[in-house]
């Protein structure tokens, strides 16, 4: 099939079958490794993708469901030669260990930010709590979270 | 696999004449899996997702309609949810993990039947029923009539459910579900209780309902139970008398999550929180 989407802020046309999953879509045929195929059952959230600004597991959905959708992955997140203040807070706190889990991590933390901005230690760790990481750094991850909050708040000010 | 996207009802009964094996994609999170771990791929799989039939919520005096294609963190920013519903919301709180819930939908945890389906325990309570699309017509059935064991509902080739309808609950109803799991997020319940009560102003039961998931192959009733319970008030006594019923009543399964004894005593123990949630006080 022919589809049809917005993919980090640029109209993208691939020829490919409707049931490819779309972390393989994005990952083989369109070369962004952000998202990691980890677990391949929705359990680990390592191939968290924004679907029209909502998180969703690229290892749970087929290619089809893209068609007409804003995709956004991690490539997509960072401005021209800098980072996301999520980025950049994950950055400053030490919130990546082996970074694995960073790409989809940070992308439920944009998700859970637009939904409540300024959430609570708990409310941080129940909104990423679709997303493991094995390194168990999850301290580092709700302060680089809490302090992206404070920034973004300050911004809207 | 071709995947196709019908806009309405029509379309998807249509749909399921021309591929008689097709499968309906929901959120995808069992179908999906299940399909790439047991191999057996569908021609065709009709993806509800654009079909706007399935996506209302609507409530009228008496009953709350849910479309099935309705995420479960669709439902959990409704606010008629939290307010009337708390069992429901409670539960769709502690289903999966967040992008699970922005996938998952109601009408996929009830298909899916699995005896550990979060939301069941409260459909079982609220009363609510499962209207089914037929070929040419519509029909509804109680929850306990759809689901016959685990996987198996009574859908039959061409068949598909549009929705659930549950009654509004009488007003100052106490409802709450609890669940025990080895973790809090992403974890499949090793036992869970949902709850329905209203009290009587000298704060004995009037009316009860509980529906226990996890312990058996469908959610578990025991009217027994809650006759017992009924004129009764919620001591930690009286408590422990019910869960001895319980524990008799009860034939869990030993599985990779728990031993079928521990799962006894915990259906059997759910019951306590009935003493210990402050939510209680303030019906």
């Amino acid at each position: 099939m022919r589809l049809n989407f917005m993919l980090n802020g640029k109209e993208t046309i691939v020829d490919t079958q409707p049931d490819r999953r779309v972390v393989d879509l994005l990952r083989e045929d369109l070369g962004l490794i952000g998202a990691k195929e980890c677990c391949g059952a929705g359990e680990c959230g390592a191939c968290t993708i924004l679907v029209n600004g909502i998180s969703r597991l690229s290892c749970l959905m087929l290619a089809a469901q893209l068609e007409g959708m804003e995709v956004t992955t991690i490539e997509g997140v960072a401005p021209e030669g800098g980072f996301d203040i999520v980025q950049q807070a994950f950055i400053d706190h030490g919130a990546v260990q082996c970074g694995f889990c960073t790409p989809g991590m940070v992308l439920a933390v944009m998700d859970l930010l637009h939904r409540n901005p300024q959430p609570t230690s708990t409310e941080i760790r129940e909104g990423l709590s679709g997303n493991l990481c094995r390194c168990t750094g999850y301290q580092k991850i709700v302060e680089a979270v809490l302090a992206a909050a404070a920034l973004l708040n300050g911004r809207r000010g | 696999m071709d995947v196709l996207f019908p806009r309405t009802i029509q379309e998807l009964r249509e749909l399921f004449v021309s591929y008689p094996d097709g499968r309906i994609l929901a959120g995808g999170t069992d179908l999906l899996v299940q399909i790439r771990k047991q191999g057996n791929k569908p021609s065709t799989l009709f993806s509800v997702e654009h079909l706007a039939q399935l996506q209302r919520v609507e409530v009228n005096e008496t009953e709350l309609f849910i479309g099935a294609g309705v995420t479960h963190q669709q439902l959990l920013e409704c606010p008629i949810i939290k307010q009337h519903f708390p069992v429901l919301y409670d539960a769709l709180s502690v289903l999966g993990s967040p992008p699970i819930r922005h996938s998952g939908t109601l009408g996929g945890n009830v298909c899916t039947a699995s005896p550990a389906g979060d939301t069941l325990p409260p459909l079982y309570v609220l009363g609510a029923k499962i209207a089914i699309s037929e070929q040419t017509a519509q029909r509804c059935v109680p929850i306990a009539q759809f689901i016959r064991g685990p996987g198996h509902t009574i859908l039959k080739q061409g068949e598909f459910v549009t929705g659930i309808y549950i009654p509004l609950p009488m007003p100052n109803t106490f409802s709450a579900y609890y669940k025990v799991g080895k973790r809090k997020a992403l974890a499949i319940s090793i036992a869970s209780l949902a709850v329905m009560l209203e009290l009587n102003s000298d704060e004995t039961v009037k009316n009860l309902k509980l529906a226990w998931g996890s312990v058996g192959p469908t959610v578990m009733m025991l009217p027994a139970v809650e006759d017992f319970l009924k004129g009764k008030i919620l001591s930690d006594e009286v408590l422990a008398q019910a869960g001895e019923m319980v524990m008799l009543s009860t034939k869990p399964i030993d599985d990779i999550r728990a031993s079928a004894e521990y799962r006894r005593h915990l259906t059997a123990n759910l019951l306590f929180y009935l003493c210990s949630d402050s939510r209680l006080d303030s019906i």
